[in-house]
């Protein structure tokens, strides 16, 4: 039926899990579709916000369960996290609206407005998927494209979470705040982890891209999956560029090289999966039969010809660093969702500016820091430093740990623990230590490689830390900033978000840009990196990849963006200053 | 018996772990909540932004909010008087309403020495 290892023999429950954009819906569309044609009855669950499962399959599928008319067998459902996450503050809030004072109901929507809610909210919604058998008994399969994160689990698992908390309905809150709300009990969470830690129930399938960070990313889910007992893990490594590309391109050369690199130095840990590789299609992953080719390794072939795409004409990260330049100093933040090359940018704008003889300090939490660490001392007005994301967030929690937790029982302090591990504890303690070097941008230009999101920012504003700082400056007749208004002044200010051409990546960046707004702050350009479509490209299937990349490049310029430039897929690594300038355009 | 009612601001958790800093201030104090209870007070607390409905039905809470703001808060209530605004009570002043006597522990309970005044 197919060679895939992945689909040897599958359990009931099947997660796909992976960053956006490497594409965890296709394959769980692909696998719905294969299932279903071997006469399993299946569901597939799809939670991508950029959910194309309707339009791939021909039916608009909403938050119930739809038949799939056109493939026998086979349903679907879409579960919208952010819908879910609405319905729960609306649940919270609704009651006090108009009865509490506006600006105290818009402080606790912010509280509620975080990825844990979101998260929390969407694993409510999978919850009845894997335990209510009334509203599944019918399915042999059920195929999510996303898995719960090692955070949520670990904390359904901790008594700790619970007493106190869910069973009085008040107490010490926590990153499980946001369950008080739901209105599952305890024993059904408890059956939904149990389902999702039972190999004979469930797998869960890693999908990767053959690039380095990340397949390190992917390792480091399928550890903390693994520890918590989803013990069943398969790895799909998707959209390998073939061998045959290689001919007379000296791009899809490079990339054909450098892929073939990251595999054979991928993590050990990951090599002791079963691994399945699926290579680059000459096609768009839509409709029903392309879907069905996306397993088979006989891939159709396409003719090579004499033909090639020339590069589109688009604005240069070198033009952008032209207005940053003009201010004379600043604070340039670059954001975006990991592996879009936030650390490589970031070094670009810096040295971009540098060479110009502006002072400049590039501060990265590149965590390979290669990249980095080969820029020091190279441009006489460029200072580089690094910060370990890891050491600043483990120096939080055991600062954290030492005050708090000294006090606490075990359970309280298991549970504290795992608040320190969120997501949100990782930003606040990284931007935390770049907020010492912020202050340098009154006189010189600093340019990070991270940013903190709109939420974080308005609750550190909401916590009254940065307005107590203010009203004390205020009194002694000083004229101050506080830390949020310098982030508010594009002055002084200017946010770049950083995405590829394609639509997940693109759709993630404007989540993060509705965020920033939320927080006043208006993000001053997008950077589109490793762009095909702004290189010269000969590979059939690279001028088939830049012609994808046009529609998000227009969305980008004409919808999401006040500015915008492209940074082209380069050759070789940028590394090196010369490699930098290249980068942003120069020449 | 007094009943003591701590209306905290809306925090993501009680700790203060995720806001800016982890204020020393809101650790101590959820430590001298535990010691008080233990010793036998009626201690409740509610967060703005998981039990809004509780401020919402306590007339005083409502009214101290419509007036002054979420900013102002903690409120404290003793007996569902206002017996403070704007901080944490100290573990004497716990004590002091739950009628606790203030003599055992190690001597850190007094000011300065690890718990929330200063």
């Amino acid at each position: 039926m197919n060679d895939c290892k992945f689909l040897d023999q599958p359990p009931r429950f099947l997660f796909f899990t992976g960053k956006g954009g490497v594409g965890k819906t296709s394959i769980a569309c692909a696998t719905a579709i294969q299932l279903a044609d071997a006469g399993h009855q299946v569901l597939l669950v799809s939670t991508d916000p950029a959910s194309n499962v309707g339009q791939v399959l021909g039916v608009t599928i909403g938050n119930q369960i739809t038949a799939i008319p056109a493939v026998p067998r086979l349903a679907a459902l879409e579960i919208d996290p952010q819908a879910a996450a609405q319905a729960y503050r609306d649940r919270i809030v609704g009651p006090v609206r108009g009865v509490l004072p506006d600006a105290v109901v818009k402080g606790i929507e912010e509280q509620l407005s975080g990825a844990c809610t979101t998260e929390i909210a969407a694993f409510d919604e999978f919850t009845a998927l894997l335990t209510d058998s009334a509203l599944t008994a019918d399915y042999q399969h059920i195929i999510f494209d996303t898995a719960p994160t090692g955070h949520t689990i670990r904390l359904l698992q901790l008594p700790g979470a619970w007493t106190g908390f869910l069973d009085e309905g008040k107490g010490d809150a926590s990153c499980l705040g946001p369950l008080a709300g739901l209105e599952k009990q305890r024993s059904q969470y408890k059956a939904a982890v149990d389902a999702l830690a039972d190999p004979q129930r469930s797998r869960l399938i890693l999908v990767a891209r053959a690039q380095q960070a990340t397949l390190w990313e992917v390792a480091r889910t399928h550890e903390e999956l693994d520890a918590i007992g989803l013990s069943q893990q398969y790895l799909v490594i998707n959209g390998i560029l073939p061998e045959d590309q290689v001919a007379q391109d000296l791009l899809a050369n490079a990339i054909y090289q450098r892929e073939q690199r990251a595999l054979a130095e991928m993590p050990e840990v990951l090599k002791a999966l079963p691994i399945d590789r699926i290579e680059l299609k000459p096609f768009n992953l839509v409709g029903l039969d392309t879907l069905r080719h996306l397993f088979t390794t006989a891939v159709p072939t396409i003719a090579h010809d004499a033909a090639i795409t020339q590069a589109i004409q688009v604005p240069s990260l070198s033009k952008l660093v032209d207005a940053i330049a003009a201010e004379g100093h600043g604070l340039v933040m670059l954001m975006g969702k990991g592996g879009v090359g936030k650390t490589t940018l970031a070094a670009a704008v810096a040295v971009d500016l540098a060479q110009r003889g502006l002072p400049v300090h590039l501060t990265t939490s590149d965590p390979a820091a290669n990249l980095t660490e080969t820029l020091n001392g190279v441009l006489d007005n460029l200072t580089v430093s690094r910060i370990d994301p890891y050491v600043e967030t483990e120096h939080y929690r055991q600062q954290v740990l030492k005050t708090k937790g000294a006090q606490l029982d075990a359970q309280g302090r298991a549970l504290l623990e795992e608040d320190l591990r969120s997501p949100c504890t990782e930003e606040i303690a990284v931007f935390q230590a770049f907020s010492r070097v912020i202050r340098e941008a009154g006189k010189n230009f600093v340019v990070m490689d991270t940013a903190p999101t709109g939420h974080t920012l308005l609750l550190l504003d909401a916590t009254g830390a940065y307005h107590r700082e203010v009203s004390r400056q205020m009194d002694s007749g000083v004229h101050y900033l506080t830390p949020m208004m310098q982030l508010q002044d594009p002055k002084q200010t200017k946010v770049l978000l950083v995405t590829l051409a394609e639509t997940t990546p693109v759709l993630e960046a404007a989540n993060l840009q509705v965020d920033l707004r939320r927080a006043g702050i208006e993000p001053w350009a997008w950077v589109i990196n490793n762009s095909v479509a702004a290189t010269t490209v000969h590979s059939p299937l690279l001028r088939q990849r830049a012609a994808n990349e046009l529609g998000e490049i227009n969305a980008v310029a004409n919808q999401y963006a006040k500015r915008y430039a492209v940074v082209p897929l380069l050759q070789e690594e940028p590394v090196g200053v010369a490699r930098l300038l290249e980068l942003a355009g120069d020449n | 018996m007094t009943t003591i009612q701590i209306f905290d601001p809306a925090l993501c958790c009680s700790t203060g772990v995720c806001g800016v800093d982890v204020d020393q201030e809101l650790v101590g104090f959820s430590a001298d909540v535990d010691w008080a209870k233990q010793n036998g007070a009626d201690i409740q607390r509610f967060n703005l932004a998981q039990q809004p409905m509780a401020f919402a039905e306590n007339s005083v809470v409502k009214s101290f909010l419509e007036r002054s703001g979420a900013e102002a808060l903690p409120l404290i209530l003793v007996d569902g008087d206002v017996a403070l605004a704007g901080r944490y009570p100290t573990r004497p002043e716990l004590a002091r309403w739950a009628s606790i006597t203030l003599v055992e522990d190690k001597p850190q309970s007094s000011c300065c020495s690890g718990t929330s005044c200063c």
